[in-house]
Formats: structure tokens, sequence, C-alpha cells
């Protein structure tokens, strides 16, 4: 168990969660609640790899991935946003949706064989940096190195930009934006659009990267329900997410070396010599997630921020105030 | 006041499509747009059933045939229908409060880790009679599955911790927390299962009167399915006869009112969530001691999750639970022996999709208006 | 001659949503460089006209012109680029954002990057030009309700409006705060602005348009009357259709012993700010005690104190002589402090009849019962007995005059008024020693205010307390006993004579004490 494999390993499994937390920052920060994450990335993994077997090509695999994971989650849109109706239960109908038909159209393909996968790089300079080096820029999947560019674009995007600023309006008073002619409806669309295509992302990232294959729901275990509790957690910024995410990546890394070794820090491992430990060990990260939750929730009511204002309200003009 | 809900188009013709806010919803139009939306469910699921290579008009005609056809298929539907009824309940007494449990199905494994834990441990000395057993298990898996529900419910009352992703990681450490004793505490032979249960710790099933009624032989209906249908009527008269109920509803409509009115929210959040955790709890241990009669890893088919959509169809109302959870229960029975194995989830969902979308339908009405000719 | 073109003019425009006629063939002109009021009470269809004039809404029927050019808006920002902004009576200011951020807020400049800093600049610069000075780079929520105002109104302005459109400005300002808003408008329209206001308030019209159009139930009864052309009794005429008494007929007070005492009490907000810095007032049986004061300046966390909806850090309440509202962290939780304040008798009608006053899905009868479902006859044992339920709400829809199709109807589809008459029939119900009234006649017409205003006088002939908190002095001067004044969460004063001068109240509401205020006149 060496901490260097352990962050090194962090950071790429880290990464699938950082794309799905980011897209969902996104979509909440307009406003509107998506609870489909995991089924999304369940389809996302899903068309990515099958895409992937057969075309050869993994970066069509990724291209439809996202596709299909954000033409999917307009289904939610339209529920939440044209119809107005319940922004939870169509979330929840979306997850059975997407992973139900992940699971239809992905039958078999657990058989299929290997398929090749996205290209993995060293960044020559970079990689010689003591310490950090050898975790961030050596032996990373691309789509790792993306995660890397992602998380100061989103942030200077949502703080910095025009667009962001109207982001940010649309999810805290639309009403407010709507009487500047800002669309509403249709910047709530898109950005709806856009998260689901970030679970996609992060679906094929795991197929066609980190965890290559495709074993049906455990593909994703959960990881969707963790990245939600994780935009909790990020306060909506995408800086914390990535912090979160590369430290929870990290922990699921940890959880499997820990029962290798015979010595734990010098004392005898228990989770060598009793393997059945282990269940105990796979709960951490879901329990992890509620204690993440608990902080988010505290600092969000000792701040007096938290969640944008008009988060999971349809919007309707014509009423007073939100 | 409301404003129209589009907007004319480009084209002018000279009628428009208006949606009018409905000022009133006749209870006919509430079953009628369910039915719909089931209907047009199953359309789309045999659509998508097409593309995959599949025949979808002979595959509903099997899922009948292979719930409804015959006595023994109709006993194997309600065994399926029992745990489904208590975790709809589950759902309905969770939802009307607006706390999103979607944890049942977490919450039904330690209802089986409670009951099994009574007969294994052993809690009570062998060839205890069935008459303390089987209570015990129950008030056992009731208990377990109320203090699964307890601690998402104390972490939202005190910390405002969002119930369903809570919930949600419950489920996932409850799976964790039962391997771990079907694996390493109460393994049998190195299998990943317990010891079958003593007899005494079986919920009587219909097949067991096969002696007497030879009509009754072979059918796997068990008493689980009075414990659900009983506790569908407690259900209704917690919620729309007693004044806690009164509580829940207002504080689910309006927890500001509810606060108004001197309602304690951080209270009935917990307990609440506890009921809830309890009847799926319940779920788990008619489960594991009227079907499975051992502890393992394979108690439930997402049991959990179909409850939200039954709760759901049938409008959070605990006594309509009881016959939709019997038309899933053959869904689940017949989809096990369909290809794609996916599609029952699939189905479920779209079901609930078309729900929610015909959830406007309900609000909204819409009108072809003559358009007004501008002055 | 030929006369300039007109800023804005409305022909024949109607509205009309589900149930109701908005607007019925209703005229409206602006001239270039005229304050323009446009009278009404709540529902009369100001707001409707005004936001089919800002591209809210379209009109089913009519034409508008701007400059004299035949305009269609499809939506707000289409009335923005014709230089017609509106400044709502409740804010469109995104709180957690910066002023700078609001008022750049739907622009096309700056296209992609924010350079924050430089706008900051050319903001202040505006503010300055205008005397509108806010601070750019704070941000909303830390703003005072007049400051948030000039914001509003400096968003307009930086959009290039030359049409102001006001919906009910004055309603959130003290009274100095108003006048200094009345010297901005007339130099905005010295500068060539033309302005629109949208009031209720006679007075005001009276102190401030050059011009003044009545709407009364969708229809137009006065189009372009100058303003000193008309007197305050014609207008009222205008706007409710007869004579209407400024004076209500009451009884002379009989105050009996001490219902509520509230004795030095000091409470935080919401944003954890002192509102209330150590009140005292007391009301006795059997009269009516009014409190005024500008909103914001602690009536609303004062009646949530009284009611046990807010802990108090310092002081007490009491009932009869009891304490029952202690500060600090008591054996009692918020739910059990609430309910023992019911039980003592104390009703509470909320300022938010929708999102606290009632449960909007829930029937008239569940909403109904809502005080009194833990006593018998309506509780029975753990159960509610639903015949007894619904009598009483059958009963109460009857004697309070509740306009509704049935007793099942959810409270959500009955109108404003008959929600009030619901929420102070379950409050009257119970028979309450104190009722706690917090702006009972908001947004209600006519024929509703005057029957709360009858209902309030009952119960106080009853015996009961009536603690009436309000923005309409007129309403206060005339309902109560006696008055007191709210300011920055301290009494400023208290007044027990019949007639109170206007003058002296306003000066309290705006920070003046008792003790300071010059002696009064004689007349």
């Amino acid at each position: 168990m060496d901490a260097i494999t352990i962050l090194h390993a962090g950071v790429a499994s880290g990464t699938v969660l950082l794309f799905a937390t980011l897209g969902e920052i996104l979509a909440e920060r307009s406003g509107v609640l998506n609870l489909g994450l995991e089924g999304m990335m369940l389809i996302g993994a899903m068309s990515a790899f099958s895409t992937a077997l057969a075309t050869g090509n993994p970066w069509l695999g990724v291209l439809v991935a996202m596709l299909v994971a954000g033409v999917l989650s307009q289904v939610h849109g339209v529920i939440a946003i044209q119809f107005q109706a319940d922004q939870v239960v169509s979330g929840l109908a979306l997850t059975f949706l997407g992973t139900g038909l992940s699971l239809v159209f992905g039958e078999g393909l657990s058989r299929a064989g290997a398929v090749s996968l996205l290209p993995t790089y060293s960044l020559p300079g970079l990689s010689a940096i003591p310490l950090l080096g050898p975790i961030l820029f050596e032996d990373q999947s691309i789509m790792v190195y993306l995660g890397y560019l992602l998380v100061p674009a989103m942030w200077y995007f949502i703080y910095r930009t025009r667009p962001g600023l109207h982001l940010r309006a649309v999810g805290e008073f639309p009403a407010a934006a709507d009487a500047l002619g800002i669309q509403v409806a249709r910047l709530r669309y898109l950005y709806v659009f856009i998260g689901g295509m970030f679970a996609g992302l992060s679906g094929a990232t795991i197929s066609l990267a980190v965890s290559p294959g495709w074993f049906s729901q455990l593909t994703t275990s959960g990881q969707g329900w963790i990245a939600i509790g994780l935009v909790i957690f990020a306060q909506w910024d995408p800086i914390r997410a990535a912090a979160g995410s590369y430290a929870f990546g990290a922990l699921r890394r940890m959880i499997l070396d820990i029962q290798g070794p015979t010595t734990l820090l010098g004392l005898r491992n228990p989770f060598f010599y009793n393997p059945y430990w282990g269940f105990f060990l796979q709960m951490l990260p879901y329990a992890f997630t509620i204690i993440v939750l608990v902080i988010g929730s505290r600092e969000a009511f000792r701040k007096r921020l938290g969640a944008p204002a008009a988060l999971g309200l349809p919007y309707i003009r014509g009423e007073r105030g939100l | 006041m409301t404003s129209a809900a589009s907007e004319p188009r480009r084209f002018r013709s000279p009628w428009q499509l208006r949606l009018e806010a409905r000022l009133e919803q006749p209870a006919w139009l509430n079953l009628a747009v369910s039915l719909g939306a089931v209907a047009v469910a199953l359309v789309i699921g045999g659509i998508i059933l097409a593309v995959v290579g599949g025949d979808p008009l002979r595959a509903y005609g099997f899922m009948l045939r292979a719930s409804f056809g015959n006595p023994g298929v109709l006993s194997d539907t309600l065994t399926k229908a029992t745990p489904l009824i208590l975790v709809s309940l589950a759902a309905v007494v969770a939802f009307r409060m607006r706390l999103w449990n979607i944890g049942a199905e977490g919450q039904f494994f330690m209802g089986a880790f409670g009951a099994s834990a009574v007969v294994l441990t052993p809690l009570l000395p062998e060839g205890t009679s069935a008459w303390i057993t089987l209570p015990a298990m129950a008030l056992a898996g009731i208990a377990a599955g109320a203090v699964w529900g307890f601690i998402p419910g104390w972490l939202k009352a005190r910390f405002g911790v969002n119930e369903i992703i809570s919930t949600l990681m419950m489920n996932y450490i409850a799976v964790s927390w039962n391997n771990f004793f079907i694996f390493a505490v109460w393994s049998e032979g190195g299998f990943q299962m317990s010891p079958q249960f003593p007899r005494e710790a079986w919920l009587p099933r219909l097949t067991d009167l096969g002696a007497s009624v030879p009509a009754f032989r072979g059918l796997t209906t068990h008493l689980g399915l009075a414990f659900g249908v009983v506790a569908a009527g407690l259900v209704a008269w917690i919620l729309y006869r007693s004044r806690w109920g009164y509580e829940i509803r207002l504080l689910g409509d309006n927890p500001r009112a509810g606060r108004y009115a001197g309602i304690s929210i951080t209270r009935n959040t917990i307990l609440v969530l506890m009921l809830s955790g309890g009847l799926a709890g319940l779920a788990g241990m008619s489960e594991i001691s009227g079907v499975v009669h051992r502890l393992q890893g394979a108690i439930s088919p997402g049991y959990g999750f179909t409850g939200i959509i039954i709760a759901w169809l049938a409008k959070l109302n605990p006594l309509i639970v009881v016959p939709v959870s019997v038309i899933f229960g053959a869904l689940i029975l017949a989809g096990r022996e369909i290809q794609p194995s996916g599609l029952p989830m699939l189905i479920q969902g779209i079901i609930l999709v078309c729900l929610i979308a015909s959830d406007f339908l309900l609000r909204y009405r819409p009108r072809l208006v003559r358009r007004a000719v501008e002055a | 001659m030929d006369q300039p073109p007109l800023a804005v003019a409305m022909h024949g425009i109607s509205k009309r949503f589900p149930g109701v006629i908005a607007n019925d063939q209703v005229d409206f002109e602006l001239r270039h460089g005229e304050i323009h009021a446009l009278l009404g009470e709540n529902g009369a269809g100001k707001s409707t006209l005004m936001n089919i004039l800002t591209g809210l809404y379209r009109p089913d029927q009519g034409s508008l012109t701007v400059n004299g050019k035949l305009v269609e808006f499809r939506s707000p920002r289409d009335a923005i680029q014709h230089g017609i902004g509106m400044v709502h009576q409740h804010f469109m200011l995104v709180p957690t954002q910066t002023v700078t951020e609001n008022i750049l807020l739907g622009l096309a400049e700056p296209r992609f990057h924010l350079d924050l800093s430089r706008y900051h600049t050319i903001i202040a610069e505006l503010g300055e030009r205008f005397g509108l000075q806010v601070d750019p780079r704070a941000r909303i929520w830390q703003l005072s309700v007049g400051e948030q105002q000039r914001v509003e109104i400096l968003k307009m302005l930086y959009r290039g409006a030359q049409v102001l459109i006001l919906d009910e400005p004055t309603a959130v300002l003290a009274p100095t705060e108003i006048d200094d808003l009345f010297d901005t408008l007339r130099s905005m329209v010295a500068g060539g602005k033309s302005i629109v206001f949208i009031s209720h308030k006679l007075d005001e019209v009276g102190a401030v348009a050059d011009r003044i159009t009545v709407l009364r139930k969708g229809k137009a009864t006065a189009a372009g009357l100058a303003a000193d052309s008309v007197d305050k009794a014609e207008l009222a005429r205008l706007m409710v259709g007869r004579e209407v008494l400024f004076r209500l007929d009451k009884a002379p007070a009989k105050p009996g012993e001490v219902v509520l005492r509230v004795q030095g009490v000091e409470a935080q907000n919401d944003k954890g700010l002192p509102a209330l810095r150590g009140v005292d007032l007391q009301v006795r049986a059997g009269e009516i005690v009014g409190l005024a004061g500008v909103a914001g300046n602690g009536q609303a966390e004062l009646a949530e104190a009284i009611s046990g909806q807010r802990p108090i850090s310092a002081g007490q309440v009491e009932m009869f002589g009891e304490a029952l509202v202690t500060p600090g962290r008591s054996r009692l939780r918020p739910s059990q402090r609430i309910r023992r304040l019911i039980e003592a008798g104390v009703s509470h009608v909320p300022e938010d009849r929708t999102h606290v006053g009632t449960a909007p899905n829930l029937s008239l009868t569940d909403n109904v019962i809502m005080k009194e479902y833990r006593l018998a006859p309506i509780a029975r044992g753990l159960s509610i007995d639903p015949r007894a339920a619904d009598d009483h709400a059958r009963d109460l829809r009857q004697s309070f005059d509740i306009m509704a199709p049935s007793i099942k109807t959810p409270a959500r589809m009955l109108s404003g008024g008959n929600l009030q008459r619901l929420i102070l029939a379950r409050e009257i119900s119970g028979k309450p020693a104190l009722m706690v009234a917090v702006q009972p006649t908001r947004g209600l017409d006519v024929g509703a205010i005057e029957s709360v205003q009858h209902l309030l006088l009952e119960q106080r002939d009853r015996g009961a307390g009536v603690l009436l908190i309000s923005e309409e002095l007129e309403e206060l001067i005339s309902l109560s006993d006696r008055l007191y004044v709210i300011h920055g969460g301290r009494i400023m004063g208290e007044l027990t004579e019949p007639d109170p001068d206007p003058e002296r109240i306003g000066l309290m509401m705006t920070g003046t004490p008792q003790s300071e205020l010059p002696p009064a006149d004689e007349p």
C-alpha cells in the first residue's frame, strides 16, 4: 500500500466522479435538479463500450456516449421545464430509464471481448516534478488531463463570463432574468443537456479508460449518487468539486489496497487476516458521502450560502417572486 | 393569475393552442390519465422490445399468462406482490410528508437481517414455537428497518442532510452489512448463504394446508400477504383519520404552515422515516421468512425501487397500493423469464416517466382558441 | 399645431386570464416629460396593463405605439430595446450577486469576458449622474430597501430607458425616502425622461403626478386627468365607484385587563442581525392596538416572537401575566412553545396567506381545523372525527361568507379575499384572547377590506385584544384605539389621542423618538 499509487489511482477514478459532478453543477446552477446521473452514467458507459466494440474507435464511443446521455436527459428536461412536474421523481424515473435501457441494450456485452481503450500519456517535463509529478502527469488517461483543464475552465466560465452570469441568475432568480430578456427555459434545457453530456462522458471514462469493460449495474455501483452528494459538498463550485472527487477516488483505491499487505503501520493488518472485514471497507465511500453531506449542509447554513435559490422549482412567468 | 404557457408561433393560423390552468379536477380524469399513461408506457416498451429483436405482443401475452394464467402462477404473483405492498406503503408514508425515502431497499435488507438474527444468533432457544418465533422475527425486522430509517431522519432533522442521498447511501451500506454476516458469521459450509431456518421460523403458506385442502397444494402465498393488507388498512387509517396523519399531510403540503400550527417538523421527520423504514423492514422479514427461509445476498430484485413507482402510480393512496402491487408483482414474476433481463426495469422507468408527464394534463387543459383580431 | 408624438400610446387594450378579465378596452397615453400616475385599487388591472407595456404579457386585443410607431413586444427584451423599463414593486434583483452584476444581467455587452472592475467604475459614475448613489461592489442582500430600489432604477437607466414605469415604489420607503424619490423623479423628468407611477395611494399621487389615469375592475374610469383638476374624494370615487367612507363607525373602546405584555424583547432576524432591540408594549382586552412602521423595522419579527415562531434573546412575552416566551434555550422545543401560545389564546393572522397561513392543496376543512384539531369535538382520542370537522367547516363557510364550491375545495383555488376570510374564520372561531393581525388587508379589494376591518372590530367588541400591524396608516388610524410606532426594532412612541397627527407618526416612523418631537400644535 503505497501513497503514490493510491493517489495516482485516486486521480484516475476521481475523474469519473469529477465529470459527473461538474455536469450536475451546471444543471443545478441553472435551477434544475437532475437525479438521474446514475442512469446517465450507465447508459454512457454502455454506449461508449458498445460503440467502441463495433467501430474499433474509442473516441467515437465517447462521442456517442455524450450524445445519448444528453438526449436522454432531455426527457427529464421536458418533464421538469415544460411540464413543470416534480423534479425529484422525474430524476428518479430517469435513473430507472437509463439503467433499464443500458441493461436491455447492453445484453451480452460483458461477454463480448476486449475493446480498444482511450490512450494514456505521460507528460515529459511535468512528470518529473517531485511528488506531484508521478501522481498527476505520469501514465494517466487522456481523460484525466481533460479533467485538469475542465476545472479551471469551468470556474472561469461560471464566475467571469457573461453566459456564466446568466446561468447563475437563472438558477437564483429566474423572474429577474426573464424580466431582462434572458430565455430562462431555453438556458435550462441547454444546461440539462450539457449536464447529461458530462454524465455520459463520465460513463465513457469508466468503460473505456478507468475500469474498462461492461459489468451491468456494477459498472457504476452508485457513483452517480455519490456525485450528487459531492455537488452539495462542493457548494456548487468546480474547484471544491475537484478536491472532493479526487479525494473520493483515492478512498476507493485505498479500500482495495488496504487488504493486501500483512502489516499495516507496523502492526498486524487486520484486513489481511480477516478478509471479510473488507465488507466494512466497502461501506466507506457511502458513509463518507453522508459525512461530506453533513459538512456541506452545516457550512451552507453557517455561511448563509447554499443551493441556487430556484433549484428544483419550476419557473412560471407571471407568478410573483420566484 | 396565470399566463399562457405557450406563445403563438410565427405562422399565424386563425386558431391558437392555449394551455389553461384547470380550475377543478374531476375524479374520473385522474383515473383515465393514469391508465392512459400506463398504456402509453406499454406501447413504448413494446417498441423498444421490437427494436432489440423481440416480439412485443408475444412477450406481453406470455407475461400475462405467466402471472395470471392458472392458480399456481396467480399464487406466485401474490407472493411477489407481498413485499411490494409493504415497501410501497413505506414510500407512501414518507412521500406524503415530502420525505424522499429512496432507502426502502436498504431498510428491506436490514429487516431481513433483524429477522434472521433472531433465528441465527440464536436469540430464542431451539424449538421455540412459531407463535413466539414469528412475532419476534417480525418485531426484529420492523425494529431494524426503523433504525435504518431513523439514521437518515435524524441526519435531516439535525443537520439538514438531503434524505435522498443519505437513504440511498444507506442502501449500499445495508448490502455490505448483510454480506458480512452472510459470508463470515452465519455462512453454511463455506456457501454464500446462511443455514436454512427451522420450521418454526417459516411463515405459514397456503401449501402447508395442502393436506386438508388439496387445492392449496403447491401454492406459495404466505401470511406476509396478510401483513401487507393489514398494514395498508393501518396506514390508511393513520393518514386519513388520525391526528398524526393530519400533521403528516399538513407538513407535506406546507411545512411553514405546519410550524405555524405548532407541529414539530424535526420530530415528525424522524418518526415518519422510522415508520417508513419499519414497514420496509417488515417486508424484508416477510420475504425471508415466507419465501427464502434463509439469509442470502439475493433477496430482492429491486423491490424498494419498484415500491416508489407503485406509490406514485397509486397517487400515494395506501389502499390503491394493494391492487397496483399485484400488477407489478405480475410484471416482476413474468419478467424474470423474459429476455432481455433489463426489460422489467425499463418498463417501470417508462411507466414512471409517462405518469409524471401525464400529471401535466391534470393541471392544465389544452384549448383551441380563436385568435382575436388586433385592432 | 403639430403635437409631438406621445411617448407611449395604448389603445383598446384587453387581456383576460382564466376566470378574470384583467384589462377591458383600456386606453392610456403618456406624454413626453410628464409624470403620469396610474391609480387603482388592488386587482384593478394596473400591473397587468404595465406588464403588457413592458413586454411580459401580450394583449388579447388592442395596439401599442411608442413615439408614434406601432410596435409589438414579444418579450421584455423588445420593450427594453424601445426604451421602456419597469421598476417592479417586488424587486427583481439576484440577492447573491453584486450591484454591477445585476445591472449587467441580460445585456449583450460585454460579449464574453466580465471585466468587473471596469464596470464597477462605470456604474458608480452613472449613479453619481442621477443622484442614485450605491456601492457597485456590494451584494444585493447587504443593501437597504431604498438602496435596492436605486439599483433597480439604475438598471433601467443603464439600458437607456426613456420611459420608466414604477410599480408602487413607495410601499417600502419611509416618508423622508419618499420625498427623496419624488425629487429624483422630478429631476429625471427635467432631464427628458417620462415616468409612469403606479399607485393606490391617493395622497402621493396628488403630490407628484402631472396627470392621472384611474382603473377600476379592468376598465379606465378616467384617463389623463390633470392632477390639479380633481380632489381626493373624486379620485376615490373613480377608483371605487361609490362614496368611500374614510372613517369607520366604531363604538368607544372599553379596555379591560392586560392580555399581552411584551417586555424588553430582543430578537434577531433570519440573517442573524438584530431586529428587535428592546420592545415594550401591551395590549388590553377590548381594544385594538395598532403598530405603525415602515416595512422591515421589526414588525414581522415581533409578530413571530409573540406567536412563538421566533426565539427571543432577551426580555419576555407575557399572556395574562404569565411569561410564556422567555429567552435562551428553554426546555421547550419551538413547536411546543408555539402550541403553548395557541393554547393560551394567541391567534395569529400571518402576513403571508399562501405560504404560511394555509396549506394550498388541502381542503377547506383541513385548513380550518389547523389550530383546533387537537381539541374535542374535532379530536376524538388519537383520531379526528370527520363529521365534526366537516360540520365545523360548513358553519364557518356560511358565517364568514367564504366563497368556495365546497368544503373539499383545495385552498389554492380560493381568491385572496376568500383565503383571508378562511384564515380569519379559523382564528376567530377559537375565541382567542389576543389576535395578532399582520397586514390583514393587503392585496384585497375594497369589499373584502371592509369585511376584514369589521371582523377585527367585532373581536375587539367581544373583549379580545387585537394587535394590528399594518403599513396602511389610514387603516391604522381609523381602527386603532391606541397606536405604537416602531423603528429600528424599538418603540418610538405611543399615541393615545383619538385623531393622531400623521406627520408626528411619520417622524416617529423615521426614527425620531416621541420624547424628541416638537410639542403638538394647537389647531
